[in-house]
């Protein structure tokens, strides 16, 4: 997100209320993240195995990082 | 992507993620192999975090970030020892452990960035907030909501609730970083960001708020 998109008074409001759905936890997140990448890159619907997965990637930034860090490494990866 | 799976120990495994849990519980020259084909593999995803982030951030490239990338894959590998119990087989083994690596690369790179830096925590920073979010296009639903929002921040949260929200939501400050610096735990601080988030929430919703549809790139 851009310093633009962080000001925009939409982008503003979501930081500050958060994902409006149920979410993990940030340990729970990091626990079922391998296993929602894999599901994600097989083109699985990862958001119905892991309930509460994209919510929280929602709500927190460093979550979301790592998660997109994961998909990228692991993308990159030949199998 | 993932080949079919293997039950061994009543869990399901493919067959090489089977043979690394297998080689790291043995003994010997096999186990030492595997460590060191594991922390291999463990620094080639450090230092592809590290290159990342660097660039997103704009560090200037240095031989200290890729010590940085080094600490990262030895305290990746010790996390892994120490929970290799944990690891169910519900992804390929490698996709399990560079996340380890990937997680400590990560909060180095952004502790990196912040330090010599003031964290600002500064518990005001919220009155203004109907002045920094409004813009000419927008509309009178919005400018209500920021006010509401500010408004509720003064009323329903604690001061330290308050100074969470502030730093991570409105100052982006990273959670890992704030955590150091409060010595504190990144999940006990996003439970507090979620809390607070949750008495905002509430507040607006009982002032008859649309904030349901409220998330990322979406408006009432």
């Amino acid at each position: 997100m851009s310093d633009h998109d962080r000001s925009r008074p939409t982008e503003l409001l979501a930081r500050l209320l958060g994902p409006p759905a149920p979410e993990l936890t940030c340990d729970e997140c990091f626990e079922h993240l391998d296993r929602y990448v894999e599901l994600e890159l097989a083109g699985h619907d990862a958001d119905a195995a892991v309930p509460g997965m994209r919510a929280h990637l929602e709500g927190c930034p460093a979550c979301k990082e790592d998660h997109e860090s994961l998909t990228a490494f692991v993308g990159s990866e030949p199998r | 992507m993932p080949d079919a799976p293997l039950s061994v120990d009543g869990r399901a495994r493919d067959a090489e993620s089977a043979d690394w849990i297998e080689a790291l519980c043995s003994a010997g020259a096999a186990r030492e192999e595997a460590l060191e084909r594991l922390h291999g593999l463990l620094l080639r995803a450090s230092r592809f975090e590290v290159a990342r982030r660097r660039r997103a951030m704009g560090l200037g490239a240095d031989g200290d970030l890729d010590d940085l990338a080094t600490q990262a894959a030895d305290d990746a590998l010790v996390a892994i020892l120490r929970r290799l119990h944990t690891f169910r087989g519900d992804s390929h083994f490698t996709t399990w452990a560079y996340k380890f690596a990937l997680l400590e690369a990560g909060m180095r790179v952004r502790r990196r960035a912040w330090h010599g830096r003031e964290v600002p925590l500064e518990q005001d920073g919220w009155a203004q907030l109907p002045d920094r979010g409004a813009s000419p296009g927008d509309d009178a639903e919005t400018a209500e909501l920021l006010a509401a929002v500010r408004d509720a921040i003064a009323e329903v949260l604690t001061p330290h609730q308050r100074a969470v929200l502030v730093a991570i939501a409105l100052n982006d400050v990273p959670i890992d970083v704030l955590a150091e610096r409060l010595a504190t735990t990144r999940g006990a601080l996003y439970k507090t960001l979620h809390d607070a988030r949750k008495k905002l929430r509430a507040r607006l919703a009982a002032d008859g708020l649309a904030v349901d549809s409220v998330r990322e790139g979406r408006m009432p």
